[in-house]
């Protein structure tokens, strides 16, 4: 290994990729646009209250006034009262105008509590937002049963308390960063050096490099550092974004370079083997997919693996970008250092078997 | 002089298909040599072969003494190629990418003087994906002198050129041959080789079927020199009866092949006496392409056997 000519083909590769915008876009842009198109859905919709819709037909008493004020107080829902034009159809109502969740106070509901009389409450929630409705249905199933022990003069006997995993309060974004981070670790590269690998052979350029003294284990490790100071700058941006936007708690700790470094080692000598199977660019690209895209949904960059069902999980945990992503939420997340160790072996020792069988598959020349 | 370049009994075979059919050529060090042949006659195979990228099958080739297969990583900082129809890094500039090479080989070339040298200096900060076919082929040759090499391979470094940038690359190849370089060229532009070749070897399903100096080529397997008259078509049979000459007629014009120089003084008085009306003569004489013509399709015919080295 000459470190001058592993520069020089460095310097040369870094200039063409900065010279097309594809590049730059795929690798910095991209990423950072699902990571706000991500951090959008879903943490207003976790993090947000639910909005209860509620039309209070026993407007007057103070028993609904207390129930509705004991809802705010769950602090999952704001109650928002609402009188239809059409009383009787507060369902089509709700539907008309998107609102997840409703719930019906009946006349005589104060009438009824003050007399130790039951009352229904109505509530609607919609099947296409479980989280909304699972929500509204556990605070208003929460303020009837207090109501209902207060009026009995009953004591509360059992009452669970609630923790997060790991004593940490973890949101979706804090997730989505690290698992952002991989897919970005994951697909530039391989993309790049799939299609790298089949059009250079196809252009006969590898030929041309194999009459000058750059080996191929130079042209290789040159991709691999570009790939790696991409890497940074790819994570530097996407740790920036999800904690200014989406106000992200991740841990900044020196324990996650290693996993930005072996990670595109990983990928880059990866693609170069997938691109050396194929005869042409085309079937390149096929191959790419097919190696690239089960990582890019099973490794648990868009939701954690451990909410899948136990078959995914199998798979999950047979792919090499499993481990990187589960190694960054180990040290950005639950500051877990020996689970992170472990990771960052298997990927290690695979990182060392990929760059070998690249190397050794891959021919400059023909025979 | 020395030989660069040595072959003998060189084979090589794809499959069943035998490309390259067990050829011996020597190449003197500082001379042009033209490795001539038909699409698909074997020329890229061999001269591969010879630059260290392909094995071959059997038969032995030595390169600067060196073997091109097994000993590739030295011969190479002795070589400089361009490959048929040369790519690069699109996005590359050629002054960049002259560095890059410099960094490889550890040489620090002037990029300006090499630029310059293959009349790029205009292109220097142009990227390659905007450079012409011709200014692509230049900029091949530059890099190729970036090691300042004993060999220059040229595969076909002309081909689909227009004529100006064809003469731009033919006063390179001389300045070279002028350095004292060796030039191994492969083209399948005869007017090329003529022009710029010491020795010419021309190839044909896989085998040598001539070898020489393109003089000793049309000296060997050309036609006769021929005195060509432009004039009234009776002139040929009155030639046939007065002058005992076999003319033919060869687009339009009358041709007489001539035993030596002085029988055209003799035909012509006969023309002049014959009363008919002429308009004007030339002494024709075969070009290297003629003769290629003529071997490569009486091979293709049956009629013609190769017929090894010269």
């Amino acid at each position: 290994m000459n470190a001058r000519r592993i520069g020089a083909d460095l310097v040369v590769f870094g200039k063409g990729y900065v010279r097309n915008p594809l590049g730059l876009f795929f690798s910095i842009l991209f990423p950072l646009i699902l990571i706000g198109l991500f951090g959008l859905i879903f943490s207003t919709s976790a993090a947000s209250k639910v909005t209860l819709y509620t039309d209070n037909l026993d407007g007057g008493s103070n028993a609904s006034a207390q129930f509705l004020d004991a809802l705010n107080r769950t602090g999952a829902v704001t109650v928002e009262l609402e009188t239809p034009q059409d009383p009787g159809n507060f369902s089509t109502w709700l539907a008309h105008n998107d609102h997840p969740a409703g719930l019906v106070i009946p006349a005589g509901f104060g009438t009824n509590f003050s007399t130790n009389r039951s009352t229904g409450l109505v509530l609607y929630t919609n099947p296409q937002d479980p989280a909304s409705g699972g929500a509204a249905t556990a605070a208003v199933e929460a303020v009837s049963n207090q109501f209902n022990l207060d009026a009995a003069h009953g004591t509360v006997l059992v009452y669970p308390t609630f923790q997060t995993v790991g004593g940490l309060s973890i949101k979706y974004i804090d997730y989505l960063v690290p698992g952002l981070i991989g897919f970005s670790i994951l697909t530039n590269p391989m993309f790049a050096m799939v299609d790298i690998t089949a059009s250079y052979r196809k252009d006969h350029l590898f030929r041309q490099l194999s009459l000058t003294p750059l080996t191929k284990g130079e042209w290789l490790v040159a991709k691999i550092v570009w790939y790696i100071l991409l890497t940074f700058l790819s994570a530097a941006t996407m740790i920036v974004a999800g904690t200014l936007l989406f106000g992200a708690q991740v841990t900044l700790t020196l324990g996650l370079v290693p996993f930005l470094i072996l990670g595109p080692f990983f990928f880059v000598s990866l693609g170069m083997l997938a691109g050396s199977a194929a005869r042409s660019p085309e079937t390149a690209a096929v191959i790419g997919n097919i190696v690239t895209f089960p990582m890019m949904f099973l490794s648990g960059t868009f939701f954690p693996v451990s909410g899948f069902s136990p078959a995914l999980q199998a798979v999950a945990h047979a792919l090499p970008l499993y481990y990187i992503i589960d190694g960054m939420n180990q040290v950005m997340l639950y500051n877990n250092t020996a689970s992170a160790l472990a990771d960052f072996g298997l990927i290690a020792v695979g990182s060392a078997v990929i760059f070998i069988a690249a190397i050794w598959v891959f021919r400059w020349r023909d025979e | 002089m020395s030989e660069a370049i040595r072959v003998q009994g060189l084979a090589k075979s794809y499959g069943d298909v035998r490309a390259v059919d067990g050829i011996d050529f020597t190449v003197a060090e500082g001379s042009v040599f033209a490795f001539l042949g038909p699409n698909g006659a074997g020329k890229t195979t061999t001269v591969e072969i010879l630059e260290g990228l392909r094995r071959p099958t059997a038969g032995e080739v030595r390169v600067l003494d060196l073997d091109p297969w097994t000993d590739g990583t030295r011969l190479h900082r002795q070589i400089g190629v361009i490959p048929q129809d040369f790519r690069f890094f699109d996005k590359i500039q050629p002054r960049e990418a002259i560095g890059y090479y410099g960094a490889l080989f550890g040489k620090h070339p002037d990029v300006a003087q090499l630029l310059d040298r293959v009349g790029l200096a205009d292109k220097a900060a142009a990227r390659f994906d905007t450079l012409s076919g011709g200014q692509k082929q230049k900029l091949g040759l530059a890099l190729a002198l970036v090691n300042d090499p004993r060999i220059c391979f040229l595969d076909e470094p002309t081909t689909g050129l227009d004529p100006q940038a064809r003469r731009g690359i033919w006063d390179v190849i001389r300045q070279l041959k002028a350095d004292g370089r060796t030039i191994f060229l492969t083209t399948h532009y005869l007017e090329e080789a003529e022009l710029l070749a010491d020795q010419v070897a021309i190839i044909h399903h896989g085998r040598i079927i001539a070898a020489g100096t393109p003089a000793q080529i049309i000296a060997d397997h050309g036609r006769p020199d021929r005195l060509a008259i432009e004039g009234d078509a009776g002139l040929a049979p009155f030639l046939r009866k007065a002058a005992g000459v076999v003319p033919a007629t060869v687009d339009g014009r009358i041709e007489v092949p001539l035993r030596d120089r002085s029988e055209a003084i003799r035909i012509l008085g006969v023309v002049e006496s014959s009363g008919l009306a002429w308009r004007r003569f030339a002494m024709v004489q075969d070009t290297l392409e003629d003769v290629f013509v003529a071997m490569v399709g009486r091979m293709d015919d049956g009629v013609l056997k190769a017929e090894g080295a010269a």
